[in-house]
């Protein structure tokens, strides 16, 4: 049994020590010789995800049909070269050097520039300039009162505090004490487009969300959408960047490839959104709108998104060009549903779009 | 059952506890078997998960699309083992206060009103300890389930109640042990049955789930629904509930925005019945299908779909 969890973790099903254990005591409640309770045994305890049941299912025939575990390879897919990773090594001590010999005066002023320059159009060295600043934007998240209340001076009285204190001083109620809603961060939930269009921009996206992902990790959800939708909040929580964009680069599948925005929208409200994540969420998209499909399809999830989330937020990094109109199929299909539309091409805007965020 | 408890004080809001006893149950079969009887149909993961949950002691975590039988489980479990049934529904703002217990604080300042009118405030030690007795403490729902032993403890909706809850659940599920500081220490003898339903609408964090036996509830396939409308609606015909059950299990693969779920399927048969329907005649299934679709845009979608081809014979 303990070689089956050693398959199951192989194939990426999180069986830890205690739940082998309690697979173990499982069986000893059950039949062993009965194959069918053997593998209800172990999915009850072993499992804890939707997606482990498949896994689960998968590495149990294999298992018992009399396969050696092996290290499962989860896709064929080669990871993608991210901007960030590789070619900045070589500038990176360059450019620190220069960093020290410049003056400070000449160095802020760069920053200034760097920071109203669009990403899509930076040397190396420059990006990894931008990388450092970068790491210095923290998002505030926008914040809602909850059910919950905490004591405070002012608000609605508190009863139980206020007899409590009264117990105190021998049931003679001498001072009112308050209580009232403490406030909570809302959710945000980011859809970052990695499709062909737009992988110039996807990179600096995908720091933007890392630090509002370490900002706010509890209310924050980011997903990639291209042809497929990909969970990346997990890879984001990393604390370092790098890292960060290295492990969620390794997460997509489908990085630089079409967009279908209207069914991957689908997907997102079917499998997360109408469930939860998305209800009295601030939901940002950010793709240039190139769709592949029909338009139609869009406009319609962007209906049902608006209705369920507190405010949607268009980043659209072609918006910061001089001259630009919405003209795409698909930006015209979601216009009518967006609440905020702004540009997301250089730092300066990412700063504008975490105000927005915290505002909307 | 408890130490300074010399008689029960919380009334369960189900069944009334077995006199000859806890029944055992010897296998998944068994337990199955006795579920049926109460007219809950379990297949055989779930009768397994549910055995291994009352022989194991571990909170049994179920989740699932809405409306495919989580909550009434743990009904019919209460009922086949003659245990008391205590419901928590969780929401968000959920507090100690609402789950565990509270102080009846009104009580407690009449009572030392009470004691000075009859100028008994002398002693002050045995007041104070008068004042913390059990008589003023309101047992919420976990309370009650550890009081009451043996018990099933039903926490429905974990994924509505703030991440703090769950840390804080995860501590009374993990020694099933309350303390009340001016009391002492609540222990049930034994852990109370403990059913965990979740909607997904948040992931709940990992430590929860690692401590329960996890279970995904599906649809029922069409000869298990059949048999739930048959056995929960004896009045509905067997026709009707055939073709309520197939036409149910068609709308499940239209890819609606909320696809219909058992008790979606019941009321359906229920309204049909009410109408005077014996079988599944198109009009009369166009006029009730409010009862199965709760989106404006599924209703369009299966109204356009055709009458005649999704719910003729």
């Amino acid at each position: 049994m303990l070689g089956f969890a050693r398959t199951l973790r192989h194939a990426g099903v999180p069986a830890s020590p205690d739940r082998v254990e309690a697979m173990l005591a499982a069986l000893g409640a059950l039949d062993v010789l009965n194959p069918t309770a053997v593998y209800w045994a172990g999915r009850l305890t072993l499992c804890g995800d939707p997606d482990d049941l498949v896994r689960y299912d998968a590495a149990f025939a294999a298992y018992f049909a009399g396969e050696a575990p092996r290290a499962a390879r989860p896709t064929a897919s080669v990871p993608p070269q991210l901007a960030v990773s590789a070619p900045l090594d070589g500038g990176s001590g360059e450019s620190e050097a220069d960093a020290e010999t410049e003056e400070l005066a000449t160095r802020a002023s760069a920053d200034e520039v760097l920071r109203h320059r669009d990403v899509a159009g930076l040397t190396a060295a420059e990006r990894e300039h931008l990388r450092r600043l970068f790491t210095l934007l923290v998002p505030a998240a926008p914040m809602r009162p909850s059910r919950r209340r905490r004591p405070s001076a002012l608000g609605a009285v508190h009863p139980a505090r206020t007899v409590r204190r009264a117990l105190r001083d021998g049931g003679e109620v001498t001072r009112l004490l308050h209580r009232r809603r403490a406030p909570r961060p809302r959710g945000v939930v980011l859809l970052i487009d990695v499709s062909g269009s737009m992988t110039p921009y996807a990179d600096a996206l995908l720091r933007f969300a890392h630090a509002a992902v370490r900002a706010r990790p509890a209310s924050t959800e980011v997903f990639t959408i291209g042809t497929r939708l990909t969970r990346v909040t997990p890879q984001l929580r990393l604390r370092d960047p790098d890292a960060a964009l290295i492990a969620s680069g390794s997460a997509i599948p489908d990085w630089s490839g079409g967009t279908r925005l209207g069914e991957v929208l689908k997907a997102f409200l079917d499998r997360w959104g109408q469930r939860g994540t998305a209800r009295g969420a601030v939901v940002v998209v950010c793709s240039d709108g190139w769709e592949r499909g029909g338009t139609e399809l869009l406009a319609e999830q962007m209906t049902r998104l608006r209705r369920l989330a507190h405010s949607v937020v268009w980043v659209n990094p072609h918006k910061g060009r001089a001259g630009y109109e919405p003209l795409t199929g698909g930006m015209q299909a979601a216009l009518p549903s967006i609440d905020h539309f702004v540009s997301g091409h250089s730092m300066a805007a990412f700063e504008e779009l975490s105000g927005v965020i915290q505002r909307a | 059952m408890l130490a300074y408890v010399s008689e029960p004080t919380v009334h369960p809001i189900a069944a009334a506890p077995n006199p000859e006893g806890e029944p055992g149950f010897g296998s998944p079969g068994e337990l199955a078997a006795a579920l049926e009887a109460t007219g809950y149909l379990p297949d055989e993961g779930l009768a397994t998960a549910a055995y291994l949950a009352l022989v194991m002691h571990r909170p049994l975590f179920l989740e699932g699309e809405a409306g495919v039988g989580k909550t009434a489980l743990a009904q019919a479990l209460a009922e086949i083992t003659g245990r008391p049934l205590y419901r928590l529904q969780c929401y968000e703002g959920l507090e100690a206060s609402q789950a565990l217990y509270d102080w009846d604080f009104g009580r407690q300042l009449l009572h030392l009103r009470a004691a000075e009118a009859a100028h008994a405030t002398d002693d002050t030690a045995s007041l104070e300890a008068s004042l913390y007795d059990r008589r003023f403490l309101l047992a919420r729902p976990l309370l009650q389930a550890l009081e009451d032993s043996p018990s099933v403890l039903l926490v429905d909706e974990i994924d509505r109640a703030d991440d703090e809850f769950e840390a804080f659940l995860l501590e009374v599920l993990s020694d099933f042990t309350i303390s009340i500081p001016e009391l002492g220490t609540v222990h049930a003898k034994t852990p109370p049955l403990v059913v965990l339903t979740s909607n997904r609408t948040r992931e709940v964090h990992d430590a929860l789930k690692r401590r329960c036996l996890y279970h995904w509830l599906q649809h029922p396939d069409f000869d298990r629904e059949v048999a739930i409308l048959r056995r929960r609606l004896p009045q509905v015909t067997e026709q009707l509930a055939r073709e309520v059950a197939r036409a149910t299990a068609t709308l499940r693969t239209l890819d609606l925005l909320k696809p219909p779920g058992i008790a979606e399927s019941m009321d359906w048969a229920t309204a049909l019945h009410t109408l005077g329907a014996r079988d599944l005649d198109p009009d009369l299934a166009a006029r009730t299908l409010g009862a199965v679709l709760k989106y404006r845009e599924d209703t369009d979608r299966v109204q356009a779909l055709a009458r005649g081809a999704l719910f003729g014979g």
